[in-house]
């Protein structure tokens, strides 16, 4: 308890830091998410600032961030628009009321331990869900972006009238000028910087978070037309409007509509996606933690229900786990809940001190950050992810999607769920092993010598993967398994991504799941996560035929150096997995590899990403990877320190080697111990370190992994790159 | 010790027959286990007597290997779950044997009221046939349950008893453990530690148990047999049959369950998963 202390202690200054970044994009987020749902702006941080502090300290997850979601945004406004018939303001008072029931809802969830809940949907209805949210955003706030006046519209009429919007911005611009388009041209700038920001790898710029660029430019140009003394060119109507004190006059929930038919579908709505948001942000948060721990999500449940509670009676809305701004706290080194915390504190102290301030922000520059994040829920790369798992996958994304766009929510998940139910029974042609089996359990997990055997019978769907995974969140994540689904007649796309996660997991805490049994199961597509049927052999397809010219050049420096060169894709990680660099990063696969059959060295692109939903970014980088023939202390030597905060947190400490002060200058160096690194590290290693261009070195005691930039490397780079390697090998092996 | 149990091995064994397609391997496999087990062998058909259906029945059994173990064949007419029940319950019988389908489909009517409604009502061990044959195939691997309950001395010592007789290689005990006993869920990372303590704590005690049973079976049963114990977390009586057939046993055994009181009717829906899916030869236990 005391060294959890002291650990809770050191920690706290990273933890406030990291919760201050997130507040900087949690304070443009809460205003034009609870813009975009029809409340007060001031709303959405209210959410934000009473969900941070409860969650906080009742929660059970440990880097996650809790705040207003996007998935509830067409539901809020649904509920605003509809409830209030007319009176916008009433609304919101019956939508508190429809909120506050929900968080009761979602507390007895915790309490009833339906933290699987979100296990019973099929992953594809979901993704089309979400999508269909996505869509709704993006609709509902694109002509706000451009400074432009829509009437009440349905989602389908505003995305199809899009182009239009676009025709109407830009001859606006071009016959009434700058002046009268400035709302929109703040709107389009903030979306090219929400689109772009990812692309610029400037430290600098990246210390503040885009849409807290965007506040900033907004806000900026207010002061920029007071300097010049000129009148600010976007009208009123267009600007943030804030109570004068926030907490003078608080709306609070209005029951008169409790016997409505049409406020309790809202309080469905509400429950079911504030639900399924939290639950599949935790589990990717959790697998983004970089001690991979494991959260508590019934606890999470209890507080998230408990925080909206509060939230709604001082007018704010559903408190969710949301995934973007939690894996931005992740990536700004959070290790604990204080977090979360901080930046629920950060938000309070901004809406007190800057009031004034946030007055100055327009609609447009939050609607633009608010299109982007639909535009990220929808891209085309999501339908066409999904088309690749399978032909049926996209029906019941596509239908999911378009029921949920044309009617609502609610009815969109039970069409994707039915489509998916119709696309099992006439995949399998038979009624009956669903219906025998469905309510019987189907898993048997036992534990034999060291390893655990875990065997599933009859068929592995949505509708019953929750035994599976009962089963197998029963087996600690350092152990080896095997799960057998050779009894199995029927494994659909949810259990196999079920089942991916948890490998993902395992591999990362040290163990290993294995899943056997599937060779004779047949699937019409090649990707890992395919539906799978029980049926003679299906052949193999065909590796990559067509070679890029990199390939080809690739493939002609294998020859000439007498490597073996392998273009495709390899989904075989577990070698990088053990990297500390790889912590918070999901590796997808490596690709044009090329390795020496004699000696374990190899050189592959390797793609992988960081973050999730909009912070997400997928890298593709060369690295250079070869097993020791012995055991080597773990250090890395790093560039900059631009991981230094990740290698800390995996326990590595700064050294310093003495009588090498250039060395010491260009890298950092840090290892898990001083004394057996510095002995490692030769004052004939330092200098050939020293006399060579940058690289960037990591030891995990088993083997070097050895990259330049975190992206492709050119052909010569690669030659440049494995003669440096294998140099240095030489230099270790010779001490040796 | 131990008042309920068995002398192991039996003396009369019924084998209920009907004149399915699979007739001729019924009868060679059950003159085998009669000769294995040392026991004499009735043969009841329910239904009418039929001169021609007898030269049939006594066709096949002369082919047998061991056909002078059949002692008597007997017609009777009625209700086949009444007329065996009486028969077996008014006589010397001490194994029923059955012939049955192994999933539930076919003949669903048969097992899967018949002989559950008879493994519940006579008073002696049973014995489900899923697929007999004419050449032997050996009993390889013999699982058994180990359930803490007052009648699992006498499956166990049954099981041994049968491995002995069949040259068995491995018995398994199963200890069925209900993940209610643990009384911690696990949620995170701290409670996972604890119920996996607690997990090793239960096995260990109930190996330990199940070792108590095996110390007093007679040394010549367990001669030439690998024994091991192996315990499961899951629902009772279902994870049973699915580790028989992942572990591809050829038979398993387990006690039957008590005719009183409400535990027996917990239990009944515990064999129902085995019995609804049967995962190899089954032996019911009753001790007498």
């Amino acid at each position: 308890m005391q060294r959890n202390q002291t650990l809770f202690l050191k920690d706290l200054p990273k933890n406030m830091f990291s919760g201050f970044v997130v507040s900087l994009i949690a304070l443009p987020l809460g205003l034009g998410l609870a813009l975009a749902s029809g409340a007060p702006p001031i709303a959405g941080v209210l959410t934000a600032v009473v969900g941070g502090i409860v969650v906080s300290i009742l929660g059970g997850s440990h880097v996650t961030i809790s705040g207003p979601g996007n998935g509830l945004v067409i539901v809020v406004l649904g509920a605003i628009t509809t409830l209030g018939n007319g009176d916008n303001y009433q609304g919101y008072l019956y939508t508190l009321a429809a909120i506050l029931i929900s968080g009761v809802i979602v507390m007895s969830l915790g309490f009833l331990k339906m933290g699987r809940l979100s296990d019973f949907f099929p992953s594809s209805a979901i993704q089309g869900m979400l999508a269909a949210i996505g869509l709704g955003i993006l609709a509902k706030q694109f002509h706000v972006m451009l400074g432009l006046e829509r009437g009440k519209a349905s989602i389908a009429e505003l995305l199809l009238s899009i182009p239009e919007m676009v025709y109407e911005f830009s001859t606006k611009l071009l016959t009434m000028g700058f002046g009268a388009s400035f709302a929109g041209i703040i709107g389009v700038i903030s979306f090219c910087i929400m689109l772009f920001y990812p692309k610029i790898r400037n430290r600098y710029i990246q210390l503040i978070p885009a849409p807290m660029w965007i506040l900033l430019i907004s806000i900026g140009s207010t002061y920029y037309y007071q300097f010049v003394g000129k009148d600010y060119p976007i009208p009123e109507a267009l600007m943030i409007n804030v109570p004068e004190s926030i907490f003078a006059k608080l709306p609070f929930p209005d029951f008169s509509l409790i016997t409505d038919r049409a406020f309790w579908s809202f309080v469905i709505s509400l429950t079911l996606i504030a639900s399924i948001e939290s639950l599949l942000s935790i589990k990717a948060v959790d697998k983004l933690d970089p001690e991979s721990r494991r959260s508590n999500v019934n606890k999470d449940l209890k507080a998230l229900g408990f925080g909206t509670i509060l939230s709604s009676l001082i007018g704010g809305l559903n408190v969710v786990t949301v995934i973007a701004r939690s894996s931005v706290n992740v990536n700004n080194n959070a290790s604990n809940r204080s977090a979360n915390f901080f930046h629920a504190f950060f938000l309070l102290l901004f809406i007190l001190l800057f009031q004034q301030q946030l007055e100055r922000v327009s609609l447009t520059a939050l609607a633009a950050i608010l299109v982007y994040t639909g535009y990220k829920l929808a891209t085309p790369s999501k339908f066409l992810k999904i088309a690749q798992i399978g032909k049926e996958q996209l029906l019941i994304f596509v239908v999911t999607v378009l029921v949920t766009v044309v009617s609502n929510l609610i009815n969109g998940i039970l069409m994707g769920i039915l489509t998916t139910i119709i696309i099992h029974l006439f995949l399998n042609k038979s009624v009956g092993v669903f219906l025998r089996n469905v309510l019987k359990p189907n898993v048997l997990a036992f534990k034999e010598d060291e390893h655990y055997v875990v065997s599933v019978k009859h068929f592995c769907s949505f509708l019953n993967f929750y035994q599976l995974k009962n089963k197998i969140d029963r087996i600690p994540e350092n152990s080896n398994v095997i799960i057998d689904l050779s009894m199995c007649q029927f494994v659909d796309n949810t259990a196999m991504e079920g089942i991916e996660v948890y490998i993902d997991v395992f591999s990362k805490k040290g163990g290993e799941i294995e899943v056997v049994g599937l060779d004779k199961h047949g699937t019409k597509s090649e990707h890992p996560l395919a539906v799978r049927k029980l049926i003679p052999f299906s052949s193999i397809g065909p590796i990559e035929n067509y070679l890029t010219r990199r390939q080809t050049q690739l493939q002609t420096t294998a020859s000439e150096h007498n490597w073996d060169y392998r273009p495709n894709k390899n989904i075989d990680l577990k070698a990088l997995k053990s990297f500390i660099y790889f912590k918070t990063k999901n590796l997808n696969y490596k690709y044009n590899q090329l390795f020496h059959k004699d000696n374990d060295i190899s050189i592959f692109d390797v793609e992988y990403s960081e973050g999730e939903f909009i912070a997400k970014e997928t890298i593709k980088a060369t690295m250079f990877h070869v097993k020791l023939p012995f055991s080597a202390p773990v250090f890395t030597i790093d560039k900059e320190g631009l991981l230094e905060k990740l290698y800390h947190i995996a326990g590595l400490k700064d050294i310093q080697i003495a009588n090498h002060p250039t060395f010491n200058k260009r890298f950092y160096l840090s290892g898990k111990n001083e004394k057996s690194t510095k002995a490692f590290l030769s004052d004939e290693l330092v200098l050939f370190l020293e006399s060579q261009p940058y690289y960037h070195i990591e030891c995990n005691g088993k083997a070097l992994l050895i990259f330049k930039k975190e992206r492709l490397l050119g052909v010569s780079e690669i030659k440049a790159m494995s003669y440096f390697g294998e140099q240095l090998l030489n230099l270790i092996g010779q001490k040796k | 010790m131990d008042t309920k149990k068995t002398k192991e091995g039996f003396n009369t064994i019924l084998f209920g027959f009907a004149f399915s397609p699979t007739l001729n391997q019924n009868i060679t496999e059950v003159t085998r286990i009669a000769h294995y087990f040392d026991a004499e062998l009735v043969l009841l058909h329910v239904g009418a007597y039929n001169e021609q259906k007898e030269g049939e029945v006594n066709r096949i059994i002369n082919k047998t290997e061991y056909s002078d173990k059949v002692k008597d064949i007997i017609w009777k007419e009625g209700d086949p779950y009444s007329t065996i029940k009486n028969f077996v319950n008014n006589s010397e019988v001490d194994l029923l044997v059955l012939g049955a389908q192994q999933h539930e489909t076919l003949y669903r009517f048969y097992i899967g009221s018949v002989a559950r409604k008879l493994t519940r009502h006579v008073n002696c061990s049973v014995l489900l046939l899923i697929n007999p044959s004419i050449e032997r195939k050996p009993c390889q691997h013999i699982v058994v349950n180990g359930l803490d309950h007052e009648n699992t001395s006498a499956a166990i010592s049954q099981a041994f008893f049968a491995g002995h007789k069949l040259q068995s290689k491995q018995i398994t005990v199963v200890e069925e453990i209900q993940n209610s006993e643990l009384k911690i869920s696990v949620e995170d990372d701290s409670s996972l530690k604890k119920a996996v303590k607690k997990e090793s704590e239960i096995t260990e005690r109930e190996d330990k148990r199940v070792h108590q049973i095996i110390d007093d079976i007679p040394k010549k049963l367990k001669k030439d047999i690998q024994l091991k114990t192996q315990s499961i977390f899951g629902r009772r009586g279902y994870s049973l049959g699915h580790y028989a057939e992942v572990v591809r046993a050829d038979l398993l055994v387990i006690n039957a369950p008590k005719n009183t009181g409400v535990f027996s009717r917990i239990f009944t829906r515990d064999i129902e998963f085995i019995l609804s899916d049967l995962p190899t030869d089954l032996l019911i236990v009753r001790a007498s």
